[in-house]
């Protein structure tokens, strides 16, 4: 049985307080007025900052196109767009961080599932610790919704009826982009998601105790119909969480484009997970060739990650469409860092360092190639919903960096209690002893 | 001194197979080469064979077809028949990146698999019309054979084999090898 170590509490706790302290004040500190913004903005085109100059080079546009305007309303329009963009920051930093827990936790559960079904010898003895990060899917994915319509309007602006009454597009889509839809959706979809995980736990727990492989079997089968659920699911949550940020704009990958990113940041986890409890003592059962397999997984997965991410951004350049590229384009002119980085992370960087068999073994290496991954992935989340609702506003400063405080805290926490619930070794499946012995 | 004789010992199952190569290796017997009809798992182990390099060869084929796709395309589309590509004349290399992924995916793939087989072939000391190497036909089809060279054939090592699982133990001079 593992025993959470006060160290653990005391650190997750910490980290729960400061970045709801932190988001808490970032919150209050965005509610600037459209005189303070405007303030501002005088403060850095007097600056002549390169953003200034590039808005200014805007208006200049702007204004020979509408000189019928005068242009102290245009300027009014000017500061109320970035007065919003300053509202929405907030909003948008807890959402980030929310789905990229919860994202890691539905991922696990998707592999853990593919385990199951796939009924595979190798993975049993990492049971436990997939069962125990999925433990945070329930309350991470409620928490993701709950933000969803907390921030309402600040992150998805078909939320807006105003908006929505002006737009033609919305309006065609209002069938499904509606917030009564939205709701029942996104319960349906953290009810069979959760019901899985409720029932598979349930079964692998009783499995332990019996004498038979009825257990076991349930678990098959609930497994391999979870997967079909999931895969619908999954992609239907994408759409509604995270693709419908940018209303106008889809793309008919972007689930498994999301998917991708899911497992890849799952798998990570249980690596870094395991290998930090197999440097406390526990989880002797775990070997190199244990290891070896999640880094093959990490490699593997970071590769079809970067082929969707790359299939989607080459069908839409190429094509280059107006209402399509704007999504790219928006990402590449304003977020150029991020957006580059983001794919050096989670592409050139795992592929290169996880390449060599022999380094696949060696704790360090993954950990430093998991934590590459992880915050490539963070990032990724970042550049999908920082753009549609903050623009060219964007930094990673107090919000960003307490949300992330906040929900890494309330992760830790709920993952190593389910940890502590249940004995490390799921040790009633009948696949546990080849799993012990699964050497490569 | 060359040994002159070659003991040949047939085994009809890898894991008997992998346990009489460790029972063969403690005894300190000489093991010749043993024959296998498909990969047998922890064999190279084993028998202390020295890791392979292919795999760093493999890498260093994937940076040349790497290198040659650039090359190529950069020559063929962009310096000696400037192409317009998907309606954007822009006749520079790093902006026509994305339409030159694939091919620059497919040539290192290409590259690093073909390379790899022939050295791999002429590393193995393989090419067309070789006569085969493997001393029994049955080694390619259900049968795994340990070929040790010893000076002269004991007793002992009769024993070891037999009792290591061996179906059938043949020996040879090694002047008619």
């Amino acid at each position: 049985m593992y025993k959470i170590s006060n160290g653990i509490k005391i650190f997750s706790f910490t980290l729960i307080l400061l970045g709801s302290i932190g988001w808490g004040y970032s919150y209050m500190d965005s509610h600037k007025t459209i005189e303070q913004v405007k303030e501002m903005l005088m403060h850095e085109s007097s600056h002549g900052s390169s953003h200034a100059d590039q808005s200014e080079h805007m208006e200049q546009i702007n204004e020979d196109h509408h000189n019928d305007l005068n242009e102290s309303s245009h300027d009014d329009e000017h500061a109320e767009h970035v007065m919003h963009q300053i509202h929405n920051r907030p909003y948008a930093a807890l959402y980030i961080a929310a789905f990229f827990f919860m994202m890691i936790s539905l991922g696990v559960l998707a592999f853990y599932a593919i385990q199951y079904a796939s009924q595979s010898g190798w993975s049993p003895v990492l049971f436990r610790v997939m069962q125990a990060i999925t433990y945070y899917l329930l309350p991470g994915a409620l928490i993701v919704l709950a933000i969803a319509f907390f921030a309402d309007k600040h992150l998805f602006i078909w939320m807006d009826p105003d908006v929505v009454a002006h737009d033609k597009l919305l309006q065609g889509k209002a069938g499904w982009l509606n917030k009564s839809a939205f709701l029942i959706r996104g319960l349906i979809f953290i009810g069979g998601w959760s019901l899985y995980r409720y029932f598979s736990r349930k079964f692998s727990l009783a499995q332990d105790l019996a004498n038979d492989n009825k257990n076991f079997k349930r678990n098959f089968q609930i497994s391999a119909g979870f997967l079909v659920f999931y895969i619908y699911t999954e992609s239907m949550m994408s759409w509604d969480w995270v693709m419908s940020v940018d209303p106008h704009w889809f793309s008919t990958l972007f689930g498994w484009y999301v998917f991708a990113s899911m497992v890849v940041s799952g798998i990570t986890t249980i690596a870094l997970m395991t290998i930090y409890l197999k440097s406390k003592g526990y989880m002797k059962f775990v070997n190199d060739s244990h290891l070896h397999d999640l880094a093959k997984y990490m490699f593997g997965f970071s590769v079809f990650w970067a082929y969707l991410w790359f299939s989607q951004f080459m069908l839409i350049w190429y094509a280059n469409i107006p209402e399509e590229v704007t999504y790219f384009v928006t990402r590449i002119e304003d977020y150029t860092i991020p957006f580059f980085t983001m794919f050096a992370l989670n592409f050139i960087f795992p592929f290169l360092v996880l390449m060599n068999s022999d380094y696949k073994r060696i704790p360090w290496f993954i950990v430093m190639a998991g934590m590459i991954i992880l915050v490539g992935h963070y990032m990724d989340v970042y550049t999908m919903i920082m753009p549609a609702t903050v623009g060219d506003r964007w930094d990673f400063g107090l919000p960003e960096i307490s949300a992330l405080a906040l929900f890494t805290g309330l992760f830790i926490i709920l993952v190593f209690y389910s940890l502590s619930k249940a004995p490390l070794l799921a040790k009633g499946n009948p696949f546990i002893k080849e799993s012990e012995n699964f050497h490569y | 001194m060359k040994p002159a004789k070659i003991v040949r010992a047939f085994y009809n199952d890898d894991d008997v197979l992998l346990s009489a190569v460790k029972t063969i290796k403690e005894n300190k017997y000489h093991i010749e080469e043993v024959y296998t009809p498909f990969h047998v798992h922890g064999l190279d182990k084993v028998l202390g064979l020295k890791p392979t390099r292919i795999a760093i060869a493999s890498f260093i084929y994937g940076c040349i077809g790497f290198a040659v796709s650039i090359l190529m395309m950069n020559y063929t589309m962009i310096a000696d028949w400037p192409q317009n590509i998907g309606g954007k004349p822009s006749f520079s290399y790093i902006e026509n990146m994305p339409a030159f992924v694939p091919i620059m995916f497919e040539l290192t793939v290409f590259f690093a698999a073909h390379l790899m087989v022939i050295t791999f072939y002429l590393r193995s000391k393989m090419w067309p019309f070789k006569t085969a190497e493997n001393p029994d036909p049955r080694t390619t089809d259900d049968h795994f054979l340990i070929e040790i060279s010893v000076s002269e054939v004991t007793g002992k090592l009769k024993n070891i084999l037999k009792n290591s699982g061996a179906v059938e133990i043949n020996i040879i001079d090694s002047k008619e090898h």
